[in-house]
């Protein structure tokens, strides 16, 4: 029989996650120690990477975006007690579903291509995360299997398309042609280039706005809409659901495809953002890494925009420092974001249990 | 039942706590709580909920420190800080939840933790000595080669007993045990306690039911708001004393309530078959009728498929066979699922408050509308408004006195009688032709029973048709106009409190139908 662990409710949202990501650096810096770096040296590199320069700024902010998304993906279905691990597959679809509207429809003016693109990517996610739902309520099949198993459908399903079908004629990367202008979602820089201020050129494109209208869409739906409270009633306590007259099933497709259309939405940045084509593994990693997110910022928007920025800068901070090191490696980084995941996720209590020590004493000697 | 003469002067206590105090944040659970008890004998602690009753043996088990203040176990001061050292001390308890592996074998059960070694056929032998030795000594007979899942609850709890003993108890702490128990049983279990205590074990009863305090104990502790108010001697108080002690007010044992003035036929149920998820039979062919302003008390021991009954009204599982017509209009076919249900008025405030009737991870307001979140009132069209919920609940905590009045405190902080006022509020004042009543009082304490019990007698006198579902005796013969008991999914009778007592509806609930008897 343990006590629950009470801390106040700021600390809990801000100072364990902080002082999370300082043991794991404190822990990767013994490992750069061990290589014979010097740990002070590589962090003040990686931040620099990361925040030193506008355009260090740009691609962190861009690797954020596709964090975000695939954060709330994984965050919206933990709030009804589910878990998607299928961000990848739902990624690769959405994908597949902006090529398929920009490969027939880009001969039209970019609005209307973009936004039918962008619902595209939102309804193949949306799909790929329905059908391991509607698995789950309706032949029991349970979810953190099935969308495993969709990661894998989903790769194989465009190679195949890739290479038999939507591919470039005559190429021999399976990838397809280069959309017209009229399916690019504009970087940043181009945006801001329009009302005359010039900053940098990076892959930051206007999905990052995208991603902050899903994290404010989420927050609204997930709190403050009848919808979210029965999603949160489902997630809480299936009991007491059915006994509030709460559909499980209903609520679990629906969470899902909300979910699934989010880790979609991975593809805007990426596809209709940056490459302009379909090529394979854009998804790359991004889908797992959202479980981290998610979890690291404690399920709610605006914790998820914060951990997403934290894993952009690891990325981005990181390529800069494997430039200026040689001997940290980008498996070193690797291993960096998994020691923040494993101090941030796996060992919360480890942060938590001290903290709310103090807590408890500080309470204690105030009363 | 004989009572044991107080003990010889000068033996030490079996257990003397001296000056515990304990905090938990803010709240102070017990403060300078002194407590003696004599060996060989049965001490009853009663008290409210949030009384300290739990905290005090929690310390006294090794599950918390105390922040100050000894423990003396016979006259030896010890330091607890582990159920393990508690065990080593000659402590063991008994939880109201039994801690049992249901697919194992009693000796399984028994020697779980306590295996005696890497070979479990030594062990094994030892531990059947020791079980023959205390079915001698006691009269703990059981077989030890059962499964515990097959045994009834009152064996399973012998399991428990055993369990404690034969790790050396010398003292046994029970947390509400006979809250799962038919009165037989509870009965059964009180003769054993009294024959523990006659060999030299020292009992530690905590119980809500103060009848059982009078039946058992030769001394009984009352706490209140973490003090220890009390000490008697059991045959030289009262229960109406007990309870004016626990609440530190004068309480009303008895509801008072005039006779009922039964209307129109609301509910009526009729060869109603309920089967669970395995195909099995939970209810068998029930057929009753409910008026409106009338209690008809639906009594019988936990698990004989008044849960299915009542989640059956409600519209949580669907019966196999059978109608439920509300005002002669058949509500399975018209209103299948729990929303539509309360639409048509037919509202529930069902047994398991924690899994069912609240969220406890939700705030107050959260849970106050749970069932009626999509009513305008709260928001309109997709949206929920956080301040038209926490307003409507302001409004009914002031109604209903629910402590501590903070709308957007967390359910889970509330006490039990505080929760069950939340689910009462929000389904009598969503204005119920039916009520569908289940355990309204488990883990309330008394005060707030006094107040549930009025507010239910008003429904009534109001016109409101309400079925009581309880395993409380007290509480069926008290608030019912009529008595139903089932037993194995039957209904094995029907009576009128005034045409009934304990022991004639003990035969019912254990399936001694008339015919039978």
């Amino acid at each position: 029989m343990s006590t629950p662990i009470e801390i106040p409710k700021w600390a809990d949202v801000s100072l364990v996650p902080v002082l999370a990501v300082i043991v794991a650096f404190l822990v990767a810096g013994l490992v750069v120690l061990g290589i014979g770096e010097n740990p002070v040296k590589a962090t003040v590199l990686l931040i620099q990477g990361a925040l030193g320069s506008g355009e260090g700024i740009g691609y962190t902010l861009y690797y954020a975006t596709n964090f975000i998304f695939t954060g709330l993906a994984v965050a919206i279905a933990f709030h009804a007690g589910l878990f998607n691990i299928g961000g990848e597959g739902q990624a690769t679809m959405g994908g597949l579903g902006a090529a398929l509207i920009c490969l027939n429809l880009d001969f039209l003016p970019w609005y209307i291509v973009l936004p039918l693109a962008i619902l595209g990517a939102m309804a193949m996610g949306a799909l790929w995360a329905f059908i391991p739902g509607y698995l789950q309520v309706k032949r029991g099949s349970h979810v953190v299997i099935t969308t495993i198993m969709f990661n894998f459908l989903a790769a194989t399903l465009v190679v195949y398309l890739l290479v038999n079908v939507i591919g470039k004629p005559g190429s021999m990367s399976p990838e397809t042609r280069v959309f017209a202008a009229s399916a690019h979602l504009p970087y940043v820089h181009e945006a801001l280039a329009y009302f005359g201020i010039k900053i940098p050129k990076s892959p930051l494109n206007l999905s990052f706005v995208l991603a902050l209208l899903a994290s404010a869409f989420i927050w609204i739906l997930v709190w403050h809409t009848k919808l979210g409270y029965a999603i949160r009633t489902v997630g809480h306590s299936p009991t007491a659901a059915t006994y509030a007259g709460i559909s499980i099933g209903r609520i679990t497709l629906i969470t899902m495809a909300i979910s699934g259309a989010l880790a979609g939405m991975l593809a805007v940045n990426e596809i209709l953002g940056v490459q302009g084509r379909l090529l394979l593994e854009f998804s790359s990693g991004y889908g797992f890494i959202g479980i981290a997110v998610a979890l690291m910022g404690r399920a709610h928007p605006v914790g998820i925009v914060l951990a997403s920025i934290l894993f952009g800068m690891l990325y981005q901070g990181g390529t800069e420092l494997s430039f200026e090191m040689p001997r940290v490696t980008r498996d070193m980084i690797v291993a960096i974001s998994g020691l923040v995941i494993l101090f941030a996720g796996a060992l919360d209590g480890l942060i938590r249990r001290p903290v709310a020590g103090v807590f408890a004493r500080l309470l204690k000697s105030g009363a | 039942m004989p009572r044991l003469t107080d003990k010889v002067a000068g033996q030490a206590p079996a257990i003397a706590l001296t000056g515990i105090d304990k905090r938990f944040g803010e709240v102070r659970a017990n403060r300078d709580v002194n407590l003696t008890v004599a060996p060989s004998s049965v001490h009853g602690i009663v008290g409210e909920n949030g009384a300290g009753k739990s905290t005090l043996m929690s310390i006294l088990y090794g599950f918390y420190e105390a922040d100050r203040g000894t423990i003396h176990i016979h006259g030896r001061e010890v330091r607890i800080r582990s159920p393990k050292e508690a065990i080593a001390v000659g402590i063991g308890m008994v939880h109201q939840h039994f801690m049992l592996v249901e697919p194992l074998n009693v000796i399984d059960n028994v020697m779980l933790g306590a295996e005696g070694g890497a070979i479990l056929a030594k062990g094994e032998a030892q531990m059947r000595a020791a079980l023959a030795q205390l079915a001698e000594t006691f009269g703990l007979v059981i077989d030890p080669d059962a499964i515990v899942g097959d045994l009834p609850v009152g064996l399973q709890q012998r399991v428990e007993i055993l369990k404690a003993l034969v790790r050396g108890a010398d003292i046994l702490i029970l947390d509400e045990p006979t809250a799962v128990l038919t009165p037989d049983e509870a009965e059964q279990l009180f003769v054993l306690l009294r024959t523990l205590a006659a060999q030299g074990k020292t009992v530690i009863l905590i119980t809500h039911k103060l009848n059982e305090i009078m039946a058992v104990t030769d001394h009984v502790s009352v706490m209140r708001r973490g003090e220890m108010v009390a000490t008697l001697k059991t045959a030289e108080t009262s229960p109406v004393q007990l309870a004016d002690l626990m609440v530190g007010r004068h309480v009303l044992l008895d509801v008072a309530k005039g006779p009922a003035k039964p209307g129109p036929v609301r509910l009526s149920v009729e060869h109603l078959v309920i089967s669970d998820t395995h195909a099995s039979l939970r209810v068998k062919d029930v057929s009753f009728e409910i008026r409106a302003g009338e209690i008809l008390g639906l009594a019988g021991v936990a698990g004989n498929g008044q849960s299915e009954l009542l989640e059956a009204l409600a519209g949580i599982i669907t019966p196999t066979l059978g109608s439920i017509k509300l005002d002669g209009q058949d509500l399975i076919t018209l209103a299948p699922t729990p929303a539509e249900r309360r639409e048509q008025g037919v509202l529930h405030i069902p047994e398991d408050r924690q899994r069912m009737g609240l969220v406890p991870a939700f705030s107050a307001a959260e849970s106050m509308i749970l069932g009626f979140q999509s009513d305008h009132e709260f928001g309109t069209g997709p949206l929920l408004s956080t301040a038209a919920i926490q307003s409507h609940t302001a409004k009914e905590m002031d109604l209903y006195d629910i402590r501590p009045r903070d709308a957007a405190l967390k359910t889970a902080k509330f006490s039990g009688g505080n929760q069950q006022k939340i689910v009462l509020a929000r389904e009598i004042e969503h204005h119920p032709k039916v009520l569908l009543v289940g355990q309204p009082t488990r883990g309330v304490d008394v005060g707030a029973i006094e107040f549930i019990h009025k507010r239910l007698i008003a429904l009534r006198d109001a016109g409101i048709a309400i079925l009581l579902v309880s395993v409380e005796l007290d509480e069926i013969m008290s608030l019912s106009d009529r008595i139903i008991v089932m037993c194995g999914g039957v209904i094995t009778g029907e009576r009128t409190p005034e045409t009934t007592n304990d022991r004639d509806l003990g035969l019912l609930m254990a399936g001694v139908t008339e015919r039978a008897a």
